[in-house]
């Protein structure tokens, strides 16, 4: 059997995030994601500091690992120098390497986001780019963008844009820097991650019974994994501030 | 206290912006919402202030929404960056000016790693070298491209066509001002002010005559959060943190919001936007939301640049009720333009329009 921790202990982040947590719980108070989910990093340090096999498991497979947003305050806050979201990061790799992330709900939601920032980077040399960000998938983008994407070259242009141009904003990446790209995924361990999520997640998919495709993103797994919510993942603490929002209105 | 003391009490918090030679790398975020806003800053540099900074067509994305949204792994990310630096190194520049706040988030985190841990820029050097003949000297420093407004606001102010004031009263403008998470919470030694006293954006504020307003959830997330707003289910989280934010700022009747980082103007933005379609609730002066600016755009509107050429109409919540308390005079007509001059037909459903 794997062990797990020593595997974390190989990501340097793990080792830099986590030294010794007392359990003071200042990473939860100060978390934007407890606040909307039931979550609580003090609780995944705590289970990952006491080394079990099982246990870490178990957070590998869980919902938990995917709440966290990553904008780090926890690190600015811990009083000992550790950074939950970075220990969270080690363990979302590890997720996928071992194909556990396919377990969870949030955790399916790679597939996706390797689907579109991950083909992105290969494919364009940038993890968002306006033509792929079509207003039908981003209604929260509003009339603004929309008027921007439908006119995006006149926009651009009055911006001092091409859009695939030469130089400046949107400009087109050569094809022999995708390929300089490309080789740098191979050789440090992208691509492998990239091949990972997408055996997992095509296994998945086939246990699941749902149609998956080698390429694009039209199609049922891929609409299933981008949308899909049971509704057990907000806290109370959520539903109290929605409370309030609705007294207010 | 003896000035002294005060002096070296505060060291900590200063941070050395070099004065010109930029390497300047462009933001994924910001290129595709805010594309005026990155060709402002470069024609402030260059034009206004006779900077020079140069640009490689060849750089490209850091990986870094990727990164953050976990399919792109941490050795992979360092040798990306690590391209950067050599192109850097390839054209002899030292300063690299960094346009996004998740970038200038992951170069720091990246420098200080290879501080803390050597094998991994001896790694990485080999990495890059294998996949590309490419060979890197390490950036004497990093700047985000809000830094270096900050170091020129003096000087921006004294070519300042318009103040940040209402020029009916005379009053300093309200200004909400918003620091991206990855700025200085994580690595607080790059920030001006680092992560207890962020100044980058204050200073800019206070020396073109407005008034920043502090208010309970100032320093919130604006609930980004990279997978939590990437995936549709997921959103709701995004929604929530800028909402709390727009509750706890709205007693203060702010006149704009301003954030130095991309992916925060455009949430505080679009999701203003989004409430309002949901639950018609507005944030603003008299039932209007509240303007939402990037620094490069708070500079340019300062500097006297035409607020459509900088993009300022391609956000949903638009700057009308700003301009016209500024007292600069912009069209609204002339806002939607083709190529050719002509006028496009205008969006519905724009706040403040």
């Amino acid at each position: 059997m794997e062990d797990l921790y020593s595997m974390l202990m190989q990501d340097v982040r793990f080792e830099e995030g986590l030294k010794a947590c007392m359990n003071c719980g200042i990473c939860t108070g100060i978390c934007p994601a407890a606040e909307y989910y039931n979550y609580d990093p003090r609780m995944v340090v705590d289970l990952v500091q006491t080394r079990n096999n099982d246990i870490i498991r178990e957070l590998l497979m869980s919902e938990t690992i995917w709440y966290c947003g990553q904008c780090m305050s926890c690190k600015t806050r811990c009083p000992r120098g550790n950074t939950p979201g970075m220990v969270i990061m080690a363990l979302r790799k590890l997720s996928q390497e071992l194909g556990y992330f396919t377990a969870s709900e949030k955790g399916r939601q790679q597939f996706a986001i390797k689907r579109t920032v991950g083909d992105n980077v290969l494919k364009h040399g940038y993890c968002v780019v306006s033509y792929d960000v079509d207003p039908v998938a981003h209604p929260e983008q509003g009339p603004a963008w929309e008027h921007y994407y439908k006119h995006m070259e006149d926009s651009l242009a009055r911006l001092g844009g091409e859009l695939n141009g030469k130089e400046g904003p949107t400009r087109k990446i050569s094809d022999d820097v995708l390929d300089e790209l490309r080789s740098i995924f191979k050789v440090t361990g992208g691509q492998d991650l990239y091949d990972a999520i997408e055996e997992a997640s095509e296994k998945k998919a086939e246990e699941m019974g749902l149609e998956f495709n080698k390429q694009g993103r039209d199609f049922e797994y891929f609409r299933h994994v981008v949308s899909a919510d049971s509704g057990n993942h907000q806290c109370e603490t959520e539903d109290v501030r929605r409370d309030i929002y609705e007294t207010r209105r | 206290m003896k000035l002294e003391g005060k002096k070296r009490i505060w060291a900590e918090y200063q941070k050395d912006i070099p004065d010109d030679h930029f390497f300047y790398v462009r933001s994924c975020i910001r290129q595709t919402f805010f594309a005026g806003s990155e060709q402002t800053f470069l024609k402030i540099m260059r034009d206004d202030l006779k900077k020079d900074v140069f640009e490689d067509p060849r750089h490209t994305t850091c990986t870094g929404i990727g990164y953050h949204g976990d399919v792109v792994p941490f050795e992979t990310i360092q040798t990306v960056v690590a391209r950067h630096f050599a192109l850097a190194t390839e054209a002899g520049y030292k300063h690299i000016a960094i346009s996004c706040v998740t970038s200038f988030g992951i170069y720091s985190e990246i420098l200080e790693t290879w501080k803390h841990f050597p094998e991994t820029l001896a790694r990485t050097r080999e990495d890059l070298y294998k996949a590309t003949g490419r060979t890197f000297d390490v950036p004497e420093t990093i700047s985000h491209t809000s830094d270096i407004i900050y170091k020129f606001r003096d000087e921006i102010a004294r070519k300042a066509k318009y103040n940040l004031v209402d020029i009916s009263t005379g009053k300093p403008l309200k200004v909400v001002e918003h620091i991206g998470c990855h700025y200085s919470k994580m690595f607080p030694n790059y920030g001006i002010g680092g992560a207890e006293f962020p100044h980058v954006l204050i200073g800019m504020i206070e020396s073109w005559g407005g008034d920043v307003i502090d208010y309970p959830e100032r320093r919130h997330c604006c609930g980004f959060g990279f997978r939590q707003y990437l995936i549709q289910a997921n959103r709701g989280y995004s929604v929530s943190a800028t909402r709390k934010k727009l509750e706890s700022m709205e007693p203060y009747k702010p006149d704009m919001i301003v954030a130095n980082c991309p992916g925060c103007a455009m949430f505080m933005d679009r999701w203003q936007y989004t409430i309002k379609e949901i639950d018609d609730i507005t944030y603003g002066h008299d039932g209007q939301g509240i303007p939402v600016l990037t620094y490069e755009e708070m500079a340019g509107l300062v500097l006297g640049y035409d607020p459509w050429n900088m993009g300022m109409q391609y956000h949903n919540v638009q700057s009308l009720p700003l301009l016209r308390k500024m007292g600069i005079k912009a069209d609204p007509a002339d806002r939607f333009l083709a190529k050719d001059g002509s006028r496009l037909p205008e969006p519905a459903n724009l706040i403040n329009s």
